[in-house]
């Protein structure tokens, strides 16, 4: 305890209970058919106990319609396994989902839900508002390597999540494009400047870039820092252990602004689909983002054409060691109305047949499990596997591995003003450290 | 029984005492006691729910730090929200700018083209309910469809403008209506003010119907022109809707929010204050306490443009 919390918590005492006060007043009203609802929900679980039989309720952000079916596909997969237990699909819309998830999860969830990995999802499990799931993971604990078990954990210690699939992030590119003008893969830091060089000169957009979503610029800020600072400093900084004001991540803002030229202009107003566009139609040579990238590319001679090599090394001693494969899964919400026939379905989806249904649907995405059979993928999974399995170190993405409040209302700003006005990066990262302070540790 | 009566008595003879205007006093039935409880009662009880209970716990909110989960971790933190968004917060600044650039615009381009508009519209030329429906239709239209559609025109890739100008080849001249700060706010400025344009013209032509059209036959006959009948008998006349207008104006300057919204999500160059509220609170990790200073912050601004109203308001009621 700090020195000024004793004045921080009695002073104030009555005031804040007047407040309360007021909040249930104003909350009571609409709360009234939400606690109709629990009571209810809790008399019919406490009736059947361990038998895995009857409903389980998921919510579902698989708004889109490949992943949609895709998902479908699982839980028809999973019923024809466990006749008995039916499972009841409440799907909303994609951000929808994650804008309200805060209210979602503390009124009445569905029993099990989808969500991310990282510390995004350790966030509602401190919060109490998911529900460990460790005998899930004695039953399916062995159908993963050690990365994904570290993953699925809260902070303290015990499983909260079930991965399904991951997709790693990348450059993109056109075999076609490269041949035609025989360029090579870069490696190195100095061959990618001026392979991008080589680009504008004939006449195309080297790097394809587009920010109007606000997400995909942390996704370049995330490979920069990592291959400038490697994976633990890119850790400490998201953790908001690591200071940005650190010479490191100006030094990591500087190797972007020398790149910066490269990129499409006008990328603030760009959604990520015309960015993907502008690379199918070979008027940009380069595309960092994530394989769903492969989404845009409906016709299979295009799909056959796209391939990726991993984000150039900057420094040597970290070479092209991390991966940054964001890992999409289900957890269990707090007090769910069926566990017994929920840890069913969540064993199914941690199984090699579980992620085996989604995939033959959605193919941009690759499986976790142990041995899965990978005949079935296309050049693109089976690239991402293999760069997946090189990788020391796989990062989530920046809006999972740090604090969402900061992210969304710090770093997205901030990130796009920096893409404005990259001269004014030092005054931009001071002023991201005194917020970044002010959220973590509030 | 004679405490009874005696009560009444001192009942009767208390109103009779009480120094009231002779006439208006009136005994109320238990009827009319229990309609008018019903009548001032259900919307004062409205009132409270949804509207003073709401504002006093932001108000209180605002001095603390809560990320929306669980009341019990609610902290409080007095005034360091208020302190840090004045201080550190990059993008409350900008969005007070913006909100004062929107009242600008909305007061100087327009509103007087409403006006000018209305007082067209009022001559009954011809096709006049035709216009009418036609400049009014984007205040009919939502907002947020209205966002849609702009966002259609100025897409810079394929929107409109640009494929009509040819201002969409990202290595020639390439205007980023959307994305560039020094333009995106004047685009979406455009679209609020070619709505707000058809609501002043209602409010105006409601105004111009009021005014006794005897008033400008005795301008005409005194030999003043279109311009100085307009400048020196109608305008003077239309005082009520200017202020009525004024007040409009200044609210939706203040709540402009939705178009925004959907035209790019109030990024950089078009951050507004109600933005800024929706990005704290809504979303995953929200930032409760932080969001509810700056609803508190528009609160206040808002008061300070709703009060000299009221002031004026109340006074001519007391008046008459």
């Amino acid at each position: 305890m700090s020195p000024e919390s004793p004045r921080v918590f009695h002073g104030p005492d009555v005031d804040r209970r007047i407040m309360l006060k007021g909040l249930l007043g104003a909350a009571g009203v609409a709360a009234l058919p939400t606690l109709a609802a629990c009571s209810s929900s809790n008399k019919s679980s406490s009736s059947t106990p361990g038998a895995a039989a009857g409903t389980v309720t998921l919510g579902s952000n698989a708004s889109d319609a490949v992943p949609k079916k895709a998902f479908q596909a699982v839980y028809d997969a999973f019923q024809a396994k466990n006749t008995g237990i039916k499972v009841q699909v409440n799907t909303k819309d994609h951000d929808t989902f994650q804008e309200q998830i805060n209210s979602y999860l503390q009124a009445t969830p569905d029993d099990v839900f989808t969500w991310f990995a990282g510390y995004r999802m350790q966030f509602f499990a401190a919060k109490g508002l998911s529900n460990k799931i460790n005998d899930v993971w004695d039953k399916i604990g062995n159908n993963f390597p050690q990365s994904v078990h570290d993953l699925s954990k809260g902070q303290d210690g015990n499983y909260y999540f079930v991965p399904i699939y991951y997709y790693p992030w990348a450059v993109f590119y056109r075999k076609s494009v490269f041949a035609a003008h025989n360029y090579q893969v870069p490696t190195d830091w100095n061959s990618f400047v001026s392979l991008c060089e080589k680009m504008k000169s004939d006449g195309l957009n080297p790097i394809a870039f587009a920010d109007a979503d606000k997400w995909p610029a942390m996704g370049t800020f995330d490979q920069l820092n990592m291959r400038t600072n490697g994976y633990q400093f890119h850790m400490d900084l998201m953790h908001g252990k690591a200071a940005w004001t650190d010479a490191k991540v100006k030094k990591a803002f500087d190797y972007w602004t020398q790149i910066l030229p490269y990129h499409q202009a006008g990328y603030i107003g760009r959604k990520w689909q015309d960015a993907a566009q502008s690379l199918l139609q070979k008027k940009s040579g380069m595309y960092l983002l994530g394989t769903f990238v492969a989404q845009q590319f409906t016709n299979p001679d295009d799909l056959a054409d796209l391939d990726f090599f991993a984000f150039p090394a900057i420094d040597p001693q970290w070479g092209q060691d991390s991966v940054e494969a964001p890992v999409d899964g289900f957890m269990l919400s707090k007090n769910p109305k069926n566990r017994a026939a929920a840890v069913k379905l969540l064993e199914f989806i941690g199984s090699a047949d579980g992620e085996g249904a989604y995939l033959k649907v959605d193919n941009s995405y690759d499986a976790l499990v142990n041995g899965y059979d990978t005949s079935g993928y296309n050049a693109i999974q089976k690239k991402s596997a293999q760069l997946f399995g090189s990788a020391q170190h796989v990062s989530q993405f920046m809006d999972r591995d740090a604090n969402p409040a900061f992210t969304s209302t710090v770093m997205q700003p901030q990130l796009q003003a920096y893409l404005q006005n990259p001269g004014s990066i030092g005054s931009i990262l001071s002023g991201i450290e005194q917020q970044k302070q002010s959220i973590y540790n509030s | 029984m004679t405490v009874g009566t005696s009560a009444d008595a001192v009942e009767t003879g208390r109103a009779a005492d009480l120094p009231r205007a002779p006439g208006r006093l009136r005994r109320l039935t238990g009827r009319d006691k229990t309609v008018l409880t019903l009548m001032t009662g259900v919307p004062t009880a409205l009132m409270v729910v949804f509207v003073w209970i709401p504002a006093l716990a932001s108000i209180l909110l605002s001095f603390t730090s809560w990320d929306g989960i669980g009341l019990d971790s609610i902290k409080w933190i007095g005034l360091r929200n208020y302190q840090q968004i004045f201080t550190i917060y990059p993008s409350f600044w900008p969005a007070v700018e913006h909100n004062v650039l929107w009242l600008v615009v909305l007061a100087l381009l327009p509103t007087p083209f409403g006006l000018f508009l209305a007082y067209q519209l009022d001559k009954k030329i011809r096709f006049s309910r035709f216009y009418q429906s036609a400049f009014f239709l984007p205040v009919v239209v939502s907002s947020a469809v209205i966002g849609f559609v702009w966002e259609l025109i100025y897409n810079p890739d394929h929107g409109l403008i640009n494929s009509l100008f040819h201002t969409n080849n990202p290595n020639g001249t390439y205007l980023d209506w959307v994305g560039n700060p020094k333009l995106n706010i004047w685009a979406v400025l455009v679209a609020a003010s070619w709505r707000h344009a058809g609501y002043m013209m209602i409010l105006y032509l409601a105004g111009l119907k009021s005014v006794d059209p005897s008033l400008k036959d005795a301008a005409a006959v005194d030999g003043a022109n279109e311009w100085q009948a307009f400048r020196h008998v109608v305008f003077p006349a239309l005082r009520p809707i200017n202020v009525v207008v004024a007040v409009v104006t200044v609210i939706e300057a203040l709540r402009a929010f939705d178009i925004v919204y959907v035209f790019n999500k109030g990024e950089h160059g078009t951050e507004l204050l109600s933005i800024l509220i929706t990005q704290n609170i809504i979303g995953e990790a929200s930032r409760i306490g932080y969001g509810s200073a700056l609803a508190v912050i528009l609160l206040v601004v808002s008061l300070a443009a709703i009060i000299p109203y009221l002031i004026v308001t109340f006074r001519k009621e007391r008046r008459t």
